[in-house]
């Protein structure tokens, strides 16, 4: 039966913007007055939420409201963009700093890997490093030095262990650290983007390291922009957004939710003069259904209506085809199939259509982009508008065997034998 | 290995909450059972600091007995020569060393705990532990070089009494242990409110490193308490270090004043400033990130 071993109630977490220390004094000063008086603290803002970009008021919530039940053995993914709060939930319950209001009760033993090398002293030896880094995570000595040859052979640098860091490649230190790291044995584990260095071979150990702490029951807790490793690790999902918790649920419905959430929200980022605009646009198959599923090998069309502000002779539109980690994987403009949009009217609204035939990308998600302008500039760009899934199906690809995600596209072909 | 798919040990649970995080928490509320579980890290530390300060040093550890040294050989010439400050009849050199040992131990627990939070700020934003392992370490390896000039020190005695002045070394010696407590319970006091304070008010960190010369003078280092005119006397005694660094010029030169009243004050100004300043740490430790 699962333990709950980490509860948050009601925890928020406010701070101070702009440069703290001028004025301080009289804020402290209003503050104290104000509560000796029995009143509420005149600095808190209630009910302003957390934006990033619109700075009314000189504090901010960084974590609103958040309520949450983590139990033994589940590795919980947190996932959300860049300012939603997901450090900061992972510092308050590291104990880098304390909620300003709410609890945070908790079960065990909690390391935090917030960072690699918390504390490395460059001139000590590597020996020397392991000790000290184990004891600020939390290990006692005779714990470290029970587990020091292992530490030594996950890290790969027996040969150096007995050399300063500060000779180290930055690819040694940071195995030495994350080795450490690694053999700590606390109930809670909290992760935060460490993943995110050395090479790939070196994070597939890490991962799974940090899969078989799951096993043994014990909490993990992750954050990562990575949404491949977190679906690899976690078993659970909290999609986090502007301080607040969006969504909690099974992991692969919280990087789907979120995925969304980057095209719904101000990633589509629109450019260009606007003489001429998209009104709509939109995704189906080759019976007009509107869709956002296609199989390998499929044909699909983009039906886009735009309106012209001045009389037009020519134009061009292109779609270009983004994957999931924002790279740029496909083209189809009107110019290569000798195409022309022509003779637009002011104030007309024009509907083009395309057919993207044979689609040989690997599964995954794809983003489309639609840009309409012609050899002078820009008219209309928007980025990553359409959202698009890939699947492998038996159509194009017969294979018995999974497809190999590291391919980006499958090729039609033919074969021969003599 | 317990576990064919697991290398590490079955986890078991306790049935309470092990830890309950709060906004706020009592003011007395100061964990040292936490701190005691944390010994090795704060030995640790100690090591960090010893070993990293002399890498890539020629003469290593010599530095902790060249630096009182030049100074005792600068205030002879300064203060005892050109000034002409008495010194009770004790050779110069002696005498100025004596204070100088005595002063440098409180005064580098002070300089260097004052600046505990803003020095770790990246450690301390990363990871928790007890933050007071770090002054504490911090007075631990000071005592190190203490010990180690205390040690040049009495050689230094030694020669003088050999070539005859009038040096004795006398039963007060056995306090010396209770006055290094002291002065290391005064310098931890001092630099951790001062490093408490300078996380919201930066302004104190200019004013320690130049504050803690200034009270040497305020301090019978340089001169000795028996020069100092009687409606001054109490103002220089109501310094703390006063009966400390008198009490340990005392016990090893066996001229000076020692009044038990005096040292009984500086004991409960110690108490009481250590009480006050793990209070305002414990406090500060807790949200300093967001100020730092």
């Amino acid at each position: 039966m699962p333990h709950v071993v980490i509860k948050l109630e009601n925890v928020s977490k406010q701070y101070r913007l702009g440069n703290v220390g001028t004025g301080t004094l009289s804020h402290d000063l209003n503050r104290f007055f104000a509560k000796a008086l029995g009143k509420d603290d005149p600095t808190m803002k209630v009910g302003v939420s957390n934006r990033l970009d619109t700075v009314d008021g000189r504090y901010v919530w960084a974590l609103q409201d958040i309520n949450l039940e983590i139990c033994d053995g589940e590795v919980l993914g947190i996932v959300g963009k860049n300012g939603a709060g997901k450090s900061t939930l992972l510092k308050l319950m590291s104990r880098v700093t304390s909620p300003s209001t709410g609890e945070i009760k908790i079960k065990g033993r909690i390391a935090s890997l917030l960072e690699v090398g918390t504390g490395f002293h460059p001139e000590l030896t590597g020996k020397e490093n392991i000790y000290l880094n184990g004891a600020i995570l939390g290990m006692t000595k005779k714990e470290i030095s029970s587990k020091f040859d292992e530490i030594v052979e996950f890290s790969g640098v027996k040969k150096y262990v007995d050399t300063p860091v500060k000779r180290y490649s930055s690819g040694m230190y940071v195995r030495l650290a994350f080795a450490v790291a690694a053999h700590l044995e606390p109930e809670i584990l909290i992760v935060d983007e460490v993943l995110a260095v050395g090479d790939a071979e070196f994070q597939k150990k890490a991962i799974g390291k940090m899969q078989s702490v799951s096993r043994s029951g014990r909490t993990v807790l992750f954050v990562s922009h990575n949404l491949t490793a977190v679906e690899q690790l976690c078993t659970k999902g909290v999609l986090m957004q502007n301080g607040m918790l969006n969504m909690e649920g099974k992991v692969h419905d919280i990087t789907s939710a979120y995925k969304q959430m980057s095209v719904d929200e101000n990633d589509l980022r629109r450019s260009g003069t606007r003489v001429m605009e998209f009104l709509e646009y939109k995704m189906t198959g080759l019976n007009g259904k509107v869709i956002d599923e296609v199989f390998l090998g499929d044909n699909f069309l983009i039906t886009a209506n735009f309106k012209s502000h001045e009389q037009m002779d020519l134009c061009d539109m292109t779609l270009d085809i983004r994957n999931d980690s924002n790279e740029f994987i496909g083209h189809v403009t009107n110019a290569d199939d000798g195409f022309e949009i022509r003779d637009i009217t002011k104030g007309n609204i024009k509907s083009v259509s395309v057919m993207v035939k044979n689609i040989c990308f690997s599964p995954g998600t794809y983003y489309i982009s639609l840009w309409l302008g012609n050899s002078y500039g820009t008219f209309d760009y928007i980025e990553n508008c359409i959202r698009f899934t890939i699947k492998q199906g038996d159509t194009f690809i017969r294979r018995p065997f999974p497809f190999d995600k590291r391919s980006k596209t499958v090729l039609q072909s033919s074969w021969s034998f003599k | 290995m317990n576990t064919p798919n697991s290398d590490f040990s079955p986890n078991i649970l306790p049935d309470e909450w092990t830890m309950i995080l709060r906004p706020k928490r009592n003011l007395l509320d100061v964990n040292l059972h936490e701190l005691w579980q944390y010994r090795d890290l704060i030995m640790l530390f100690v090591k960090r600091d010893f070993v990293s300060k002399f890498k890539q040093t020629i003469l290593g550890p010599l530095w902790f007995i060249i630096q009182p040294l030049l100074t005792t050989i600068m205030f002879t010439i300064i203060f005892g020569n050109i000034a002409g400050i008495p010194t009770n009849g004790i050779p110069k050199m002696l005498f100025y060393m004596a204070g100088i040992v005595g002063w440098t131990y409180f005064s580098t627990c002070l300089n260097d705990t004052s600046q505990t939070f803003i020095k770790n700020a990246s450690i301390f934003g990363k990871v928790y532990f007890p933050r007071l392992a770090l002054p504490i370490s911090v007075v631990i390896s000071n005592l190190v070089s203490f010990v180690i000039q205390f040690v040049f020190l009495c050689f230094f005695l030694a020669y003088f009494m050999i070539r005859g002045s009038d040096v004795s070394p006398n039963i007060l010696v056995l306090w010396i242990p209770f006055l290094v407590l002291l002065m290391a319970g005064l310098g931890l006091g001092f630099g951790i409110i001062i490093s408490s304070l300078t996380t919201k008010y930066r302004d104190l960190t200019h004013l320690v490193s130049f504050g803690v010369s200034l009270w040497m003078y305020a301090t019978p280092i340089i001169y000795p308490l028996s020069e100092i005119p009687e409606k001054y006397r109490l103002y220089v005694l109501a310094n703390p270090m006063t009966p400390v660094v008198e009490t340990f010029k005392t016990a090893l030169l066996g001229v000076g004043q020692i009044n038990y009243f005096h040292l009984l004050y500086s004991f409960c100004f110690t108490i009481v400033l250590l009480a006050v300043g793990i209070i305002i740490f414990n406090k500060v430790e807790k949200t300093f990130m967001d100020t730092v």
